[in-house]
């Protein structure tokens, strides 16, 4: 099953340990916070997990990729 | 401040209801808000009050096609729906906060026609199942605050509201306005903007199902509680109805708030106030975009007739910016104001803001370090959409405008010629207006 990441933005403070354990989908901006490249095929889901689990601020989470990405905020 | 725009229109009787004025009606009553028996005489008395049960309203909101006037312009009878679907009691929550800075409407409004907002959050929160409505405002307009909160006094001598009415006083900050940062405040914390989901509406205040509007919104939601949504669709055009408030300042000759019809050309509403019709124009606020005035002035303002522009009406504003004037040092004003009103929770925002904000004024001063243009662009797309509300999104939209409408000046000052406005320390009021930053830590 295809997996979706999703960061929490308030959450990640730049550890950018991802980006070490899942280089093919995770690389990082000038200012060290990551970029989510796209989704996670079977075949790298090990490496995902492992991603999450080594975030310190717990701001990576792994969805199955049918979910709602993430709805965007708006101004009232 | 500029001055409100007044209308020589007598207090209307419900049955004479004018097309294209609507929350406008007796604004030449300057100087004080309508009284509750004011407001009643102009409007009649909310129908129903305190008996109507839920969902007759939701259903009149969403067949009038009334849009959300605070900028993201959502469909407020879909929003009114999900809240009433969730179980157990709902908050309302009427968003008067305006902190954007080139926008007076909504202070216009709430110091004109308090009754009117007061009457739709009240109307909102029957429908959707609430017990109590709050109103969040900026504290530093202390007589708006004392204002509002006598208009709630009246409401409660008269009995009025089977719903409990709340004013609060929240920081200004530019973000602060955001939904999700009204509820975090609401429920004790700090007004910053959280990550979604949970949306308001799922989770909001108190963890309730919470309708946020508008005041604006709110005072439409108000008439079509009176007038039902065939009236309201009287004005305007199909697809967006009704009328809108809009605020125009700049190098206009009547600056101030006006009451349009949604849909009518952008060149015939700012002809309204005399703008100057060979510059450019910053449409929907500083999270907008910059236009050549003649690039859009045939345009419908609804978010269907500035689509093929890539604009969008947002909180009704336009800033006029007289031919005269440097837009790459305008935008670099704004942006620079932006990047400094993040709430400093999310990296690419908390560094990208500045570092594109640095890269406008190095262009905007004719002093570029190494390729600005092309560095701008790059940083544009690692920016926008990785923040946890809009603020880095709204920022590179307009900063991105920028370089499009005023391409020849943006090449002329990444070559080093910078013009005179650029250098310029005087106030000038044909820039856009920089409110005085809050304090950094005043966010509680």
């Amino acid at each position: 099953m295809t997996l979706r990441l999703r960061l929490d933005p308030i959450a990640c403070t730049g550890h950018a340990l991802c980006a070490d354990l899942l280089a093919e989908r995770i690389e990082l901006d000038e200012w060290g916070f990551p970029i989510i490249l796209g989704d996670v095929p079977p075949g790298l889901a090990a490496d995902a997990r492992r991603a999450v689990r080594a975030c310190p601020t717990l701001a990576l989470e792994l969805l199955p990729a049918s979910d709602d990405p993430r709805r965007r905020g708006s101004r009232s | 401040m500029s001055q409100l725009r007044e209308y020589a229109y007598e207090a209307a009787q419900p049955s004479e209801r004018p097309a294209g004025r609507r929350l406008t009606i007796g604004w030449q009553h300057a100087g004080r808000p309508a009284s509750l028996h004011e407001h009643h005489q102009r409007y009649g008395p909310l129908p129903g009050s305190g008996r109507r049960g839920r969902g007759g309203l939701v259903d009149a909101v969403a067949a009038a096609e009334l849009t959300g006037r605070g900028g993201a312009g959502f469909p407020t009878g879909t929003k009114m729906a999900a809240v009433a679907s969730r179980r157990g009691p709902a908050v309302v929550v009427a968003n008067g906060m305006e902190s954007e800075p080139a926008s007076e409407k909504d202070q216009a409004l709430l110091a004109r026609a308090p009754h009117l907002v007061l009457d739709g959050a009240v109307a909102a929160a029957q429908a959707v199942g609430a017990d109590i409505v709050h109103l969040c405002l900026d504290r530093t307009r202390t007589w708006q605050v004392d204002e509002i909160l006598r208009a709630v006094e009246e409401r409660q001598q008269a009995r009025l509201d089977p719903v409990r009415l709340l004013v609060h006083e929240l920081p200004g900050h530019y973000v602060a306005s955001e939904e999700t940062a009204l509820v975090r405040w609401l429920n004790g914390g700090e007004a910053k903007p959280m990550t979604t989901p949970p949306r308001p509406f799922e989770r909001g205040v108190q963890r309730r199902p919470t309708l946020i509007d508008n005041v604006e919104t709110l005072a439409h939601v108000a008439l079509i509680a009176r007038f039902g949504p065939d009236w309201f669709r009287t004005a305007g055009r199909p697809g967006s109805p009704g009328t809108m408030l809009v605020t125009m300042t700049g190098a206009v000759r009547d600056p101030g708030v006006y009451e349009i019809e949604a849909g009518s050309r952008v060149g015939d509403v700012l002809a309204l106030s005399g703008a100057h019709q060979s510059g450019s124009v910053l449409i929907g606020g500083y999270f907008g975009t910059w236009h050549a005035m003649a690039d859009i002035a045939q345009l419908p303002m609804t978010p269907a007739g500035l689509r093929p522009a890539g604009a969008a009406p947002g909180a009704g504003v336009l800033f006029a910016l007289p031919p005269a004037s440097c837009g790459i040092t305008a935008a670099a004003r704004i942006l620079d104001y932006l990047a400094r009103q993040g709430a400093q929770q999310c990296g690419p925002c908390m560094f990208g803001l500045p570092a594109i904000a640095d890269d406008f004024a190095q262009l905007a001063a004719g002093q570029p370090k190494g390729r600005p243009l092309q560095r701008l662009s790059r940083r544009f797309g690692v920016i926008a959409g990785r923040g946890a509300c809009r603020h880095p999104d709204g920022a590179v939209q307009m900063a991105a405008s920028a370089l499009t409408a005023f391409a020849a000046d943006a090449r002329a000052h990444a070559a080093g010629h910078p013009c005179l406005g650029a250098h310029s320390r005087r106030p000038d009021s044909a820039q856009p207006p920089i409110p005085r930053p809050w304090a950094e830590e005043e966010w509680r």
